[in-house]
């Protein structure tokens, strides 16, 4: 599925050469990117990478140490109660008061938004019900499974009815059904209202099913686009070749086909090429004796940050923000 | 803050201070342990104390018997605790939990000391409030007058104590730091507040600490309260003098939670 991007009005996020530093460990260099109206935008990266640093200053819980960011066009440091007041934030740790019950939590929220009385008790159900547990209003939150605790989280985002939801590794802790579930009332509850959804993320298929990706990499933002456009980057299909000893095969496929990209990860040979398939039959006719398996794949989110950033995705916890 | 938006008062600070006032509240009476913490502990200690210092502890001048003497100080305990025990869960709140939710939305930082301190001093006056119940045990016959003046000031001390407690709180990155504090500030303004002795056997050094500690005021100011005196004798202040002081350290102790609330995070919380 290929979705064009037409930002004709202003962005509701804009993000403009953003740095951030924790002392001499810099978090996020010169970051800038703009997310349209009703898009679904992720923040991929591993943990480490800077999308934390970023999730919190758009949150407007940490002010950025040089660059800016605005959200439906108002500063998220000098305008911030303006920013929160349009925002739904929804944050890896549960912010729920777990001796409540489900409908005390949401009234509690709507009361730190400025809705009170009859037209609180209205949305409470509304948003109840958008996530698909108005049985369980009266229940406490500790009686809740993982997977509807979360739900809970995302009704309490949208009770004021926020243009902009930012959700932080929203999938953490979740089996992949409850994280199917949250996925298709999120997407349910952005087509309602156009809402501009940003997601930070370090898995890939969670950034697939967004409309556009930002990798992030140490700080940087190392590509940004639709997932089809990011995979045509790759420019064919990868090969991947699992043998013994992947240092010495990879420099012998690299003499014998000077005009492919070799990279070795994980022990095994990665090599991108516009014809995978013939490229296997050489590889095996040439080499069959000392591979243990030729796999050929479309590329995948992977593919692309293995291409972008020249190593694979892994924690970089040493440089982390966690 | 330079938004226009309509009844702002109300929809960012009073309406949010209320709720997290109410929520404190709900959320202690559904914990029955921290019950026990907070009125047990005060108790227990005041018990045990008291008999078993009995006679061997002679309140000179004051004719008390050491249960009478302590009594005031044990109202003070129980409201210290209380706000301890409300305000240490602001730590890891604040980076992992509920208030993470709270920081987010377009509410006034007062809104959310006030409602903690609120929520936590309805808690803190209503667990003295039961200890009061046991003063004919220390042979105190309190009137109605000394009753009423006695909630008036355990309301006052009680604000203190909290807004100590959010302001230290606030700036902790972890409770073990919170324990620190309270184990070298926090006891030792108990314990040299006159809750336990009077200044008047104390050292030279003691005194003059007892006197910068506005702890000191707070007891006094309870125990002139609960004997209807307009002296306090274990530390000889003035009852005018103990309301002055405490009502300082209570402003004093809103101002900084308020100030320390609204400063920015420069550095990510967790």
């Amino acid at each position: 599925m290929i979705r064009k991007i037409t930002i004709d009005s202003a962005p509701m996020i804009n993000v403009s050469n953003i740095s951030f530093r924790y002392g001499d460990r810099t978090a996020l260099s010169g970051v800038s990117f703009e997310v349209g109206a009703g898009e679904a935008f992720a923040l991929l990266g591993p943990n480490g990478s800077g999308k934390t640093t970023l999730f919190r200053i758009l949150s407007t819980l940490l002010a950025p140490q040089s660059g800016s960011a605005s959200i439906d066009g108002l500063d998220v440091v000098s305008q911030r109660v303006g920013v929160r007041s349009r925002m739904g934030v929804v944050f890896q740790s549960p912010s729920l008061d777990v001796h409540l019950t489900v409908r005390e939590n949401l009234t509690h929220a709507g009361h730190l938004y400025g809705l009170s009385g009859a037209s609180l008790a209205e949305r409470v159900s509304e948003s109840l019900d958008a996530v698909r547990l108005a049985n369980r209003a009266d229940d406490r939150v500790k009686t809740l499974s993982g997977g509807m605790q979360r739900r809970v989280e995302l009704a309490k985002c949208l009770l004021h009815h926020p243009r902009v939801l930012i959700l932080d590794e929203p999938s953490t802790g979740l089996d992949p059904r409850a994280r199917d579930e949250f996925w298709s009332l999120l997407n349910e509850a952005r087509a309602q209202r156009n809402t501009t959804i940003l997601v930070t993320t370090h898995l890939m298929d969670e950034a697939d099913g967004c409309d556009r990706v930002a990798i992030f990499d140490r700080g940087k933002l190392v590509a940004c686009d639709t997932p089809d456009a990011l995979k045509r980057r790759i420019g064919g299909d990868c090969v991947t070749v699992d043998c013994a000893d992947s240092s010495a095969l990879s420099e012998e496929i690299a003499g014998r086909f000077a005009d492919l990209k070799c990279t070795k990860v994980n022990g095994m040979v990665r090599i991108e090429s516009p014809n995978a398939s013939r490229l296997a039959t050489d590889l095996l006719r040439d080499f069959g004796d000392r591979v243990r398996s030729v796999t050929i794949g479309r590329p995948t989110l992977h593919d692309v940050f293995i291409h972008e950033t020249g190593h694979r995705f892994e924690d970089e916890t040493r440089e982390g923000d966690q | 803050m330079n938004e226009r938006e309509a009844p702002v008062a109300r929809s960012r600070l009073l309406t949010p201070a209320w709720s997290l006032a109410r929520r404190e509240i709900t959320r202690f009476l559904r914990q029955r342990s921290r019950i026990i913490g907070a009125v047990g502990t005060p108790l227990i200690f005041w018990l045990l104390f008291g008999g078993g210092i009995g006679s061997s502890f002679k309140v000179e001048q004051l004719g008390e018997s050491y249960l009478e003497y302590s009594y005031p100080g044990a109202i003070a305990s129980i409201l210290l605790f209380t706000a301890i025990f409300s305000m240490i869960s602001i730590i890891d709140d604040r980076s992992e939990g509920f208030m993470q939710g709270v920081l987010v939305a377009p509410v006034s930082r007062m809104a959310i000391v006030l409602g903690k301190v609120a929520g936590a001093s309805v808690l803190a006056v209503g667990q003295a409030a039961i200890f009061l119940l046991l003063a004919p045990i220390a042979g105190l016959k309190p009137g109605l007058l000394e009753i009423v003046e006695t909630f008036a000031a355990m309301i006052l001390l009680s604000i203190a104590v909290c807004g100590l407690g959010f302001w230290i709180a606030w700036r902790m990155e972890s409770t073990q730091g919170f324990h620190a504090v309270m184990n070298v500030v926090l006891m030792p303004m108990l314990a040299l507040s006159g809750a336990f002795f009077p200044m008047s056997g104390a050292s030279r050094a003691i005194v003059w600490l007892m006197r910068l500690n506005p702890m000191t005021y707070g007891v006094s100011l309870i125990r002139a309260a609960l004997l209807g005196k307009g002296t306090d004798e274990a530390t000889g202040l003035n009852v005018m003098t103990a309301l002055g002081v405490t009502l300082a350290f209570t402003i004093v102790m809103l101002a900084f939670s308020i100030r320390a609330a609204s400063r920015e995070a420069k550095h990510a919380l967790a």
